[in-house]
């Protein structure tokens, strides 16, 4: 939660007009009037609230409200002044280039220049060193057309196996779960019938401050009688009104979640004849959960005994439930595991498929769904197909109409190829739409990694902290610049439209990659006139796929408010609610597994005796690189803290507002301290959005789940000091239970290896 | 047809500004705000409260009533307007008048400004900005029976300093058997619960 801006400077902003710094955006000329309203959403988080923007000859001047199915009307801060990226003086409007090499300066350069000479070096890398050694790092805050041509780049342009996006640092635990348990990674309902549940539990995400839109959902439930539970280490906004707070240590929701089912098969709240007819495994998934009375998962979770109880016989007794989950149970060395413990306690109460209830993930990235499953995954092609499947490959290769052998196999993940950059196996890679300087844990070995790279390539609107360690920088474009779909965090598939052209020498994204295809020789694969080309080729592509989107068009995304995948056939009308007969998997039944608890990566010990957690605060977005730009949000949160209960503040004999030197295995980092109650005595939170100095990255743990490869932002051990008091030279005194090098490796055999037959047939869906 | 007005929830508000940020976009003041949010402790809470004008009715308008220019004016519904840029002598009467701290003095301008209850987006049947953005409703526009239809929670505008009680047009939500906002008694209460401390309170982590 955030703080008063006077915490960062001393003055009562509330008497102070024009306090919120660039851009000044078209308030100057306030007698504009726009000539037209393009209807559009917001470029930020998973709820992809509509709205309109208002564009006066060729310029966008402001927003108005859109009443769209999902946020009627409603935007947060973040929603309202996105328009202000469009003709942001910060914006990247030429090419540049490092000419004099790695120690070089920026320079402006042609984009004949600067793709020719991309081309030329990944030409040389490739003949020398195999088509592997380019890598592609994409994310999934842009367009479905975009990121579907970002996995098509990489396959068939470049030929790298080395293609993965930043939501491998967002939802891939929750994917993973969803994949295991229903065979299926979606939300299985709308926003629109969380008010027809009548309790709701939210384990590990702040939708109060992360998806503000949400919150008139929840509401709407509540004012209906619905109950609200949640788990979390922090008092945050959702948790301050709540009926019940789960204060959970970090790292540890298994145990919770393990005892609260538990404790519903000692009250009989089980639905046997749901779990007879629509799972399989419930008895392993029963017999795990014994040992969690409520004594021993408090003594584990840090949540009284009694509060399990209660929140237990609360979510028991409703006839419909919903669990709600995010990052904060994502985010961990057992993200799969934690989610399907929440699965597993909705099936338990026979949940999943009814309306208004079952689980709920909630996705954090503006297309964070959709960016995951039209192929720009190391392992998925697009329609959420699997690249180790025969017959998916196949389909796919013919869309793209190249022989199936030229086809590349699965690469590493996105936290596995920072250390093939670092190893030198990958020479070569090309970052769009991320921010790996802010965004990868202990970002030391992510900057050793970058700067092995030769050409280090970024497609960027701005300059971000990882643009500015690259050898070429193309200005990209900002969301409004460009038409495309999204999928949204319900699965809802929406069209933002173009409100702009990109300023100066700038290009639309897709254009970008369009033209480095053909300097790279395959521009016949890439034949596109607009975005709705791509478009058109991804719904045959995904065509019979888990993700189909057929039958979506454009025209029927304005007229119906959006259309829910999968939709297979023109006439189809999407698909709102999943699961509501049976789940994908070929017998229809869902999957559980028995879910043991397992510590985190890194547990405190007396040299670190507390747990640091990061996360979001309600101005900011990701790495912060557009929102840090935007006056308005960055003036309330310009940097940041950390959050220290008043008791453990005053045992060490620090103030509030102090500046302190936090501490973990890793590194150190000077902070600003917030002394507040609305944290867990043992833990301590910062939030992520900062570069340079202030990126708590800088700390925390690489240590990756191990399904899915997802860091564990959400603990670490740490320590916090007064700055005169000297760094102690000790090095241990806390507890590892495993290390990154422990994790089993996803990208499974040694680096420029083939996959043989035996491989490939090894992986069964 | 029913008048319609604004009811604020502060159990509801998340801090978000987004009421902030959406004021800022008005036409009528572009870039500044006229919602103010202030978190109310956030050494003991992350609580927090919008302040808008509540549009005093009983006392009409303190504000307009110490002006001596006349320069804030009234409409018939009710609404008590930004002071007239033409007639404002920047004497600052109004901002010592207000009950609830509402007008802010713009030193650069030598105006006062304030919330206007988005005059010129209300008379045209939308929503004021702040409304329409606030993503929990914590800032509610619509008029007193719709209200009741859809929301828990009872809307209250009476608010009483010590003797004094002002009724606005603007209601405060609060829990069913409050009969007014009550300022005075309030600050005692919380006076009093200083007093308690940390021991005496339910164990909440272990």
């Amino acid at each position: 939660m955030s703080i008063n801006k006077d915490f960062f400077q001393k003055r009562d902003f509330n008497y102070d007009f024009q306090s919120s710094g660039r851009p000044e955006a078209g308030w100057q000329e306030a007698t504009r009037i726009a000539e037209t309203l393009v209807p559009t959403h917001c470029s930020f988080c998973g709820v992809q609230c509509g709205m309109y923007l208002k564009v006066y000859e060729g310029k966008v001047i402001g927003v108005e409200p859109r009443n769209y199915r999902h946020n009627r009307g409603s935007l947060c801060p973040k929603g309202v002044v996105a328009y202000q990226q469009v003709g942001h003086p910060d914006r990247l409007t030429y090419p540049m280039i490092r000419r004099g090499g790695k120690g070089g300066k920026l320079e402006r350069a042609t984009w004949d220049e600067a793709l020719t000479y991309i081309v030329n070096r990944w030409q040389q890398i490739q003949a020398e060193h195999g088509k592997d050694a380019v890598a592609i790092y994409s994310g999934s805050s842009m367009t479905n057309e975009k990121c579907y041509l970002m996995g098509k780049f990489a396959r068939v342009a470049l030929g790298t196996r080395h293609i993965d996006y930043n939501g491998r640092l967002c939802m891939s635990s929750s994917a993973g779960a969803y994949a295991k348990a229903f065979g299926l990674d979606r939300a299985p309902l709308p926003m629109t019938d969380i008010p027809l549940t009548d309790c709701m539990l939210v384990v590990g995400v702040n939708i109060a401050e992360c998806f503000p839109i949400m919150m008139q959902w929840v509401w709407r439930a509540r004012d209906k009688g619905a109950s609200l539970i949640v788990a979390d280490p922090r008092e945050t906004p959702i948790a301050r009104t709540a009926d019940l707070w789960l204060p959970v240590r970090p790292g540890t929701d298994v145990a919770l979640l393990n005892a609260i089912l538990r404790q519903l098969i000692v009250d009989g709240m089980i639905d046997e004849d749901y779990l007879r007819a629509r799972t399989n495994g419930w008895e392993q998934a029963r017999a795990e959960v014994e040992p969690f009375t409520p004594e021993y998962a408090q003594n584990i979770c840090g949540v009284p005994a009694e509060r399990i109880l209660a929140a237990a016989r609360l979510y028991g007794r409703a006839n419909h439930s919903l669990i709600m989950h995010g990052k904060g149970i994502e985010h961990s060395s057992h993200g799969v595991d934690t989610c399907l413990s929440c699965i597993n306690l909705a099936l338990a109460r026979g949940q999943v498929g009814k309306p208004g209830s079952g689980t709920m993930m909630i996705t954090g990235q503006g297309n964070g769904q959709g960016g995951r499953e039209v192929g720009q995954k190391a392992n998925q092609l697009p329609g959420y197909r699997h690249i180790d499947v025969p017959a998916e490959r196949q389909y796919i290769a013919a869309v793209w109409g190249i022989p199936v052998d030229e086809l590349p196999w699965e690469g590493a993940a996105a936290t596995e190829m920072v250390h093939l950059m670092a190893d030198g196996e990958i020479k070569s890679c090309m970052i769009a739409c991320s921010n790996l300087m802010v965004s990868l844990p202990d970002n030391h070995v992510v900057q050793q990694a970058l700067s092995r790279l030769d050409p280090l390539v970024v497609v960027d609107f701005f300059l971000s902290e990882t643009a500015e360690l690259a050898d070429v920088v193309l200005p990209g474009s900002v969301w409004c610049e460009d038409e495309g779909t999204t999928t949204n965090l319900e699965g809802r598939v929406i069209k933002i439209n173009q409100a702009a052209e990109p300023p100066g020498e700038a290009r639309c994204d897709w254009q970008i990659l369009c033209e480095l295809a053909r300097r790279l020789g395959k521009g016949k694969f890439f034949p596109y006139q607009s975005a709705l080309d791509i478009w058109e080729e991804l719904r045959i592509a995904s065509k019979g796929g888990v993700a189909d989107y057929y039958g979506i068009s454009w025209e029927r995304i304005e007229e119906e408010e959006g259309v829910f995948w999968p939709c297979p056939a023109p006439d189809h009308p999407g698909t709102p609610r999943l699961f509501t007969e049976r789940f994908a998997f070929p017998d229809g039944k869902a999957r559980m597994f028995p879910v043991a608890y397992r510590p985190p990566a890194e547990e405190p010990g007396p040299a670190y005796p507390f747990r640091l957690t990061t996360g979001r605060v309600v101005y900011h977005y990701l790495t912060g690189n557009q929102t840090r730009r935007l006056g308005f949000l960055n003036s309330q949160a310009p940097e940041p803290w950390v959050e220290i209960h008043p008791q453990a503040a005053q045992r060490l004999g620090i103030k509030d507002q102090e500046i302190v030197r936090l501490r973990t295995p890793r590194s150190s980092m000077k902070i600003k301290a917030l002394v507040v109650p609305t944290v867990r005595p043992d833990t301590l939170f910062v939030p992520y959005h900062y570069g340079h100095e202030h990126a708590v990255n800088q700390l925390t743990n690489p240590a990756v789940d191990q399904v899915v490869k997802i860091p564990e932002y959400k603990v670490c051990a740490a320590t916090v000091e007064k700055l005169d008091q000297p760094e102690p030279s000790i090095t241990d005194g806390y507890t590892v239970n495993f290390t990154p090098e422990d994790t089993p490796k996803m990208f499974p055999y040694a680096v420029g290896e083939t996959k043989g037959p035996a491989e490939r047939k090894a992986k069964t869906y | 047809m029913a008048v319609k007005t604004m009811f604020v929830d502060p159990s509801r508000c998340i801090g978000c500004r987004a009421c902030e940020a959406a004021c800022r976009e008005c036409d009528s003041h572009k870039g500044e705000s006229m919602v103010m949010v202030d978190f109310i402790d956030r050494g003991k809470s992350v609580a927090t409260q919008p302040t808008i004008c509540m549009h005093c009715q009983d006392p009409l308008a303190p504000c307009a009533q110490v002006c001596p220019v006349m320069a804030i004016l009234i409409t018939p519904d009710g609404v008590v307007q930004m002071a007239e840029p033409s007639r404002c002598i920047g004497c600052r009467n109004c901002v010592y008048a207000c009950p609830f701290g509402v007008p802010k003095f713009d030193v650069q301008a030598r105006l006062m400004k304030k919330c206007n209850l988005c005059y010129d987006r209300a008379s045209q049947d939308l929503k004021p900005w702040c409304a329409q953005a606030c993503p929990t409703q914590a800032l509610w526009y619509g008029d007193y029976e719709e209200f009741m239809n859809q929301r828990e929670g009872h809307p209250v505008n009476l608010t009483a300093f010590g003797k004094q009680s002002v009724r606005t047009k603007i209601y405060w939500v609060l829990p069913q058997q409050t009969q007014q906002l009550d300022v005075t008694t309030l600050l005692e209460e919380a006076r009093a619960e200083i007093g308690v401390t940390d021991q005496q309170q339910e164990a909440w982590v272990l």
